[in-house]
């Protein structure tokens, strides 16, 4: 097979083989169909929303630096807390994701670009369309949405809680939706029918994998969000009785729905983390990564177990004993997949020929971190300890070390490992290992002392404490006025890697013997605009290396 | 060389950024509409036949790339990937409307009928569905039966199924002949599915006093029914174009991808229409 890349929408050349470049203007980018192209829009833009949440999330440090009211008004914060969440999920971790999967995943399995390309370029944009529904909100009468990025009624229906907001959020979260699985669906197509004829499925590397499977996960369960906030819609401005009592509805039930979205949502900003850490782990041990089967069946059974485990986030609501058991033992087997990755990676460095370039840095500090962070789960899962932890800041501190210190990092992680394959050009090793010792330090001071805090009763979500709280809070924002400050290196470093770096030529491998762990290494740095019009027949692969 | 060894990789796209631009006006117009603004319905007209423009201008863009040769069988195979797992997320998507019902009927109206909500708060309050709550929102409504209008609108719509596979073995056969009837006879089906169905929405609001507002009962009635309606109308437009699309002479025995994904489509709401019947309707 070979593939036919059209130069104008009508005028086709099915002999047309030459590798053209991009076309010249802004327009491009607009337009663009390439898979690269796209990455590097979703990438681009995940970048701009992580800058844009994480200003939020330093206005909510700002505001509990100290107790008592300081800069901003109470509706206001509240509505810090859910647009700092909204935009952090949907615009930025679950975006730069999509984006590495646009960019490596056709490298990845010898395919010339993804399988529906129109369809490419149109998920991107529904992103940006949604995003900027929800962004508006922000200068509307009454403010962005303050009920909790979780949406509940009946709070989330009151006038005061919404103002104008509640339809553009509505809206905005049915165009993200289209946008996630149209984008899922490309993935799944991708993975099936564009694969190197040589690569079989238990050939492919772990982070296409994790992508195939978390793509699964995306097309179950946004339109199960997307019917949820459509019955928030009908019920506040049709008078439908979803969720109230009196007409015979139930709010929990909008729990339970949101629940069965929101749990497998958390893993669909994890698996890929998985899969990227297991790509790069082994490059920097010098080892084939350890229990590659294993890996893939890890996968899929956490992305299986998350769709039978959703009230463990509703504890507290009042359900039977019996839903409260269920649910407390289905969520505690999730830990025995995620341990027999934790200790795959740690099998996979043991004797390994380590060095500790920036990407391996940041991965092995997810692999203590986000350990760290599903411990707490697991102390959570215990649903009459739950009671204790819930809505206190103990479960923000547990989210945030799976989110900040596990997706995000691995997300920097993978910048640092394949800039220098995109652009052809070396970041700076220097400034990159500040930039994670600054992050990984301040990290820990932001998060770590809100365990603190919720174990001693502060509740999450409001603008003033009592002031017993007082000094671990103010740890917690310096912590986090460093951490914010630090991802300013990491916005410097792309720009100066992308207009040159260290202005040393860096090989195909790009990093010692990388190569031999995946094809997308013995492509030409930079990556040329396309790639693989004729599929590679040798594929070598984790798998491969382990058997031999 | 012949075209069929290639995969078609388009080179630039402008009806998807087209149409991202004209349903996010109709969306932006709508939500304009609900918090009572001027603008939201004319900025709703705008983005909507922006959005038609779209799907009639790549719709043809892609029937013309198909009839002239330059989707291989890989490319068909994309396609089809494409509407197995579009057609799964609406599945999703009516299965969150079952769903509801099935909570609603079984867990949240037995428990407003028992122990401490039933004594302290609506002690009148019995627990039976249909229901509209022990606030009886929306006022006394008459339950919809299912052996008038529903019932023929089964037999309709089964009746489209098998038309549709006739039209389907005629374009196997080369028979264009047969596909044309078994395809008009589809949407003709179909239509009149959509007739029935606001008739009986009609009755309903003028007769039976059942409206979306009818409680919980209401709710879950309208918006199952009527989100499937909604459906039957989009596959009978996509049938639509599928039959002016055949009275061309478009489509062949191996390349006709439009014609099963619309057919796939159409068999996908005549499940969802079983399980209307049957839980919605008899039980």
């Amino acid at each position: 097979m070979s593939a036919v890349v059209d130069e104008h929408d009508h005028d086709h050349h099915a002999d047309d083989h030459h590798d053209h470049g991009p076309a010249k203007g802004l327009l491009r980018w607009i337009i663009t169909t390439n898979h690269k192209d796209i990455g590097t829009l979703y990438l681009l833009f995940a970048l701009t929303m992580f800058f844009v949440g994480g200003s939020m999330a330093m206005v909510i440090r700002a505001e509990l630096f100290e107790p008592g009211l300081q800069f901003v008004d109470p509706a206001f914060f509240n509505s810090m807390t859910t647009m700092h969440a909204l935009v952090m999920v949907f615009g930025a971790v679950m975006p730069a994701f999509v984006g590495l999967a646009n960019w490596q995943i056709p490298l990845m399995i010898g395919a010339t670009d993804m399988a529906l390309p129109r369809m490419n370029n149109m998920s991107f944009w529904m992103l940006v369309a949604g995003v900027l529904l929800l962004a508006s909100t922000l200068f509307m009468e009454g403010g962005a949405p303050n009920g909790g990025w979780t949406l509940y009624p009946p709070l989330v229906l009151q006038p005061i809680t919404v103002g104008k907001a509640l339809p553009f959020a509505i809206f905005s979260v049915h165009l993200l939706g289209i946008s996630s699985i149209m984008g899922a669906i490309n993935i799944i197509a991708t993975i099936f029918n564009m694969r190197a004829p040589a690569m079989k499925l238990m050939d492919m590397p772990l982070f296409v994998w994790t992508w195939l499977i978390t793509a699964f996960l995306l097309i179950a369960v946004m339109p199960v969000f997307a019917g949820a906030v459509t019955m928030l819609l009908t019920d506040k401005f049709f008078h439908t009785s979803f969720f109230n009592a009196a007409g015979g509805g139930d709010p929990v039930l909008y729990e339970h729905i949101f629940w069965f979205f929101g749990h497998p949502e958390v893993y669909i900003m994890i698996l890929p983390t998985f899969g990227v850490a297991s790509t790069i782990i082994p490059v920097f041990a010098r080892k084939p990564l350890f229990g590659y089967a294993s890996m893939v069946w890890a996968t899929a059974s956490i992305a299986f177990l998350s769709f039978i485990v959703w009230a463990h986030h509703m504890f507290t609501v009042g359900m039977p004993i019996a839903g409260e058991l269920y649910f407390m033992y289905a969520t505690m087997i999730i830990a025995v997949p995620t341990g027999v990755k934790v200790f795959n990676w740690t099998a996979t460095m043991w004797k390994g020929a380590m060095t500790f370039e920036t990407p391996m840095l940041f991965s092995i500090s997810f692999v203590v971190l986000f350990t760290l962070g599903g411990f707490t789960g697991l102390m959570m899962s215990i649903a009459p300890s739950d009671f204790q932890y819930h809505d206190t800041y103990f479960i923000v501190a547990h989210f945030h070390y799976t989110l900040v210190p596990a997706s995000i990092f691995i997300l920097m992680a993978a910048g640092y490992f394949w800039l220098p394959k995109w652009t052809g050009h070396m970041y700076n090793e220097k400034i990159g290992q500040l930039h994670f010792w600054l992050s990984v330090i301040s990290v820990n001071i932001l998060f770590f002392p809100q365990h603190f805090l919720g174990l001693a009763g502060m509740p999450r979500r409001i603008p003033d404490y009592a002031v017993q709280f007082a000094d671990w809070n103010m740890i917690s924002s310096i912590g986090g006025f460093i951490f914010g400050a630090s991802q300013l290196l990491f916005l410097y470093i792309v720009i100066d890697t992308i207009r040159g770096g260290t202005g040393e030529k860096v090989s195909d491998e790009v990093w010692e013997d990388a190569a031999k762990h995946g094809l997308e290494w013995t492509l030409p740095s930079p990556t040329p605009y396309h790639t693989w019009t004729t599929p590679p027949t040798i594929v070598p692969t984790e798998h491969v290396l382990d058997s031999h | 060389m012949s075209t069929n060894s290639t995969y078609y990789i388009p080179h630039k796209a402008t009806w998807p950024v087209i149409g991202t631009v004209g349903l996010m006006t109709m969306l932006a117009g709508f939500a304009n509409y609900l918090n009572g603004s001027s603008i939201g319905q004319p900025l709703m007209i705008v983005g909507l036949s922006i959005f038609i423009a779209m799907l009639v201008g790549w719709f043809t863009l892609q029937a013309k790339e198909s009839e002239s040769g330059m989707y291989n069988h890989e490319v068909g195979i994309s396609y089809r990937h494409g509407m197995m797992w579009f057609i799964f997320s609406e599945i999703v998507f009516f299965a969150v409307f079952f769903g509801t019902l099935w909570y609603t009927r079984n867990l949240s109206v037995p428990w407003l009928g028992e122990g401490a909500t039933k004594e302290l708060l609506w002690p009148a309050f019995d627990a039976v569905w249909p229901t509209n709550g022990p606030g009886k929102v929306g006022g006394e409504f008459e339950p919809m039966g299912a052996w008038g209008l529903p019932f023929i609108n089964t037999l309709l719509l089964l009746t489209s199924g098998v038309t549709c596979t006739w039209a389907h073995h005629g374009l196997l056969a080369k028979n264009r002949d047969q596909l044309i009837k078994g395809l008009l006879a589809t949407v003709a089906l179909g239509f009149l599915f959509v007739c029935f169905q606001a008739i009986e929405y009609h009755e309903a609001y003028s007769e039976m006093g059942l409206t979306l507002g009818s409680g919980v009962y209401g709710s879950t009635f309208f918006m199952l029914t009527g989100f499937h309606g909604f459906h039957v109308c989009v596959g009978a437009i996509i049938l639509s174009v599928v039959l002016f699309r055949s009275t061309k002479g478009h489509f062949s025995p191996e390349n006709h991808f439009a014609f099963e994904a619309a057919a796939w489509y159409w068999h996908f709401v005549d499940v969802v229409w079983l399980g209307l019947f049957i839980f919605v309707y008899l039980m």
